[in-house]
């Protein structure tokens, strides 16, 4: 397992890479669009061939990459904030806050998130740019991404709440907040930091099904969900292996951060 | 406690959480930023009385305390509105879609569960080292799949769309399964009865299953809330006429009563499988 994950380790650094100096190279416009040459096939001057309006596909790949590998991280980190904020700070205090986090939280997680994903983001005027329907599209993913976290932490804020270490300290006399942010806190990150590397592809995901059914990144910024499209697109018109680029990298870098995390789901 | 206790205490619960989900929706929806445009506006054809008429249908949309008390209302009369959107009532649209759901969810569910199932039986059965790493591949590689993406796949294969909710389930509940499975197996009271030379089938059947029957329900229950998540997608995508294309076109169609309809609906549907399966699985009530 151990050259499986540095294998993953290494694929997702070489994509992340890729897609964040490629897409400062002038070459690589997700804009631009060749007349020219409409949904054809790869070329030398366009590697994975051109889309139904003729921009390059390589171009659109590289930023929408970038796009998803910038904002499921920020969303991720919403999401483990508002799971220390419901989860672990109630699980340390106890009592009756503790006990009405539990019931948020299991309210959180009985309701169909996807569902309501969906509604938000229909909501969202008309008008929204493309940068502030992605960077809207990923809040709300975070804002929405809580629950499962918030549970895991509150149980193990209750677990140090209730340990050894903790009464020795309490009985010595260390005050609650010190007692909480010096020998509470560090105890927590590891699973912070586990949680927010389980959520990163979750949301990629999520956005790609949100993206599928037009209501993920506006067009023109591409993301790697909202080039899964050319898929449709590619049932009708033309078919050939390059439609499948998105998926395949899509599919790759999920598997590639499942991989190289996977320490971090034990802790 | 009482069966009887136990069951009203659920219920009670299962009630609270499905009226604070369906207000929840509501509130999301009202204060989402685009809430109250409406594209019939911008039709050059609609006369100033026509337009007014839209403006004061989604102006009584906007006291959301008040209209989410009269909705409930209505539902306890019967009525559930008027789709805008679709002009038909809404209890009609859920009548003529849910059954459709439900079938390729129950059908999927129950292919998903007999797959991993026997698969979690043969890996056990046989300590197949090469089909261990197989299964446990194949189901990281489907969890690295959005729901869409395969509902996609399938139409390019002239394959059923249901599978794709297969293909969503499968992999949560094999994987759960087979790190359960494999954790139980490693117990001192497994690894005493294979001492004593037990079959592995009754091993599994007699010892393994039973010590891990609680975690197996609640899986259940999260499974159909799992294979109703995906519905939305792969029923939009493969033209399947269900609750999740109901959701999805009123969703694009800003359609209220519709998407505060299907949100109660789904969460009673999960609130209630959930509740059942913890229910099922609740020690407190099993004989000694």
């Amino acid at each position: 397992m151990k050259i499986a994950r540095m294998v993953a380790i290494v694929v997702v650094s070489l994509i992340t890479l890729i897609s964040m100096g490629g897409s400062l190279l002038p070459g690589f416009d997700y804009i631009r669009q060749d007349r020219k040459h409409f949904s054809e096939g790869p070329s030398y001057e366009h590697w994975l061939g051109t889309d139904a309006v003729g921009r390059d596909r390589l171009a659109r790949l590289i930023h929408g990459t970038r796009v998803s590998l910038l904002l499921a991280p920020a969303a991720a980190g919403i999401s483990v904030v508002l799971a220390f904020v419901v989860g672990a700070a109630p699980g340390f205090a106890g009592g009756v806050t503790e006990r009405m986090a539990k019931a948020i939280i299991d309210l959180a997680l009985s309701l169909p998130w996807f569902f309501l994903l969906l509604m938000v983001r229909a909501m969202l005027p008309l008008n929204t740019s493309p940068a502030v329907s992605a960077a809207i599209t990923f809040s709300v993913l975070g804002l929405l991404g809580w629950g499962v976290p918030a549970r895991i932490l509150l149980a193990r804020a209750r677990r140090l709440r209730q340990s050894e270490f903790v009464a020795l300290a309490r009985a010595g006399g260390v005050s609650h907040r010190r007692l909480f942010g010096v020998h509470v806190l560090p105890n927590l990150l590891p699973v912070m930091t586990a949680q927010f590397w389980i959520a990163v592809p979750v949301f990629i995901l999520a956005e790609a099904n949100l993206s599928l059914l037009g209501l993920g990144v506006a067009e023109p910024l591409p993301s790697l969900g909202g080039l899964l499209r050319d898929l449709e697109s590619g049932l009708s018109v033309r078919s050939d292996l390059c439609n499948f680029a998105a998926l395949f990298v899509l599919v790759v870098m999920v598997s590639s951060l499942q991989v190289a995390f996977m320490k971090h789901e034990v802790s | 406690m009482s069966l009887w206790r136990t069951l009203a205490k659920r219920l009670i619960m299962a009630v609270i959480v499905i009226l604070v989900g369906g207000f929840l929706s509501a509130v999301l929806v009202r204060y989402a930023p685009g809430f109250g445009t409406d594209e019939r506006q911008l039709d050059a054809r609609l006369s100033a009385e026509s337009l007014q008429a839209i403006r004061d249908e989604s102006s009584a949309e906007r006291g959301i305390a008040s209209y989410y008390v009269e909705w409930l209302r209505k539902m306890l009369r019967g009525g559930l509105g008027d789709s805008r959107s679709m002009q038909k009532p809404v209890a009609q649209l859920l009548m003529e879609r849910s059954g459709i759901t439900l079938r390729i969810v129950a059908e999927s569910l129950a292919i998903a569960w007999m797959v991993a199932l026997f698969l979690v039986a043969a890996t056990w059965s046989t300590h197949s080292a090469p089909l261990e790493k197989t299964c446990t591949t194949a189901s990281g590689l489907l969890l690295c799949l959005p729901a869409g993406a395969v509902a996609l796949l399938l139409i390019l294969l002239n394959a059923p769309g249901y599978l794709a909710l297969v293909a969503v389930v499968f992999p949560k509940v094999h994987r759960y399964l087979s790190d359960l499975v494999g954790a139980t197996g490693r117990m001192s009271h497994i690894l005493a009865a294979r001492a004593k030379g037990i079959s592995e089938h009754r091993l599994l059947l007699w010892h393994v299953i039973p010590a891990i029957r609680r975690e197996i329900l609640a899986l259940g229950g999260v499974s159909i809330a799992l294979a109703l998540n995906a519905a939305i997608p792969v029923e939009a995508l493969c033209g399947i006429p269900g609750i999740g294309q109901l959701a999805w076109q009123s969703a694009l169609a800003r359609d209220l009563p519709v998407l505060i309809s299907v949100s109660l609906l789904v969460i009673a549907f999960t609130v209630l499988a959930n509740s059942g399966a913890d229910l099922l699985a609740d020690e407190r009530r099993q004989p000694a």
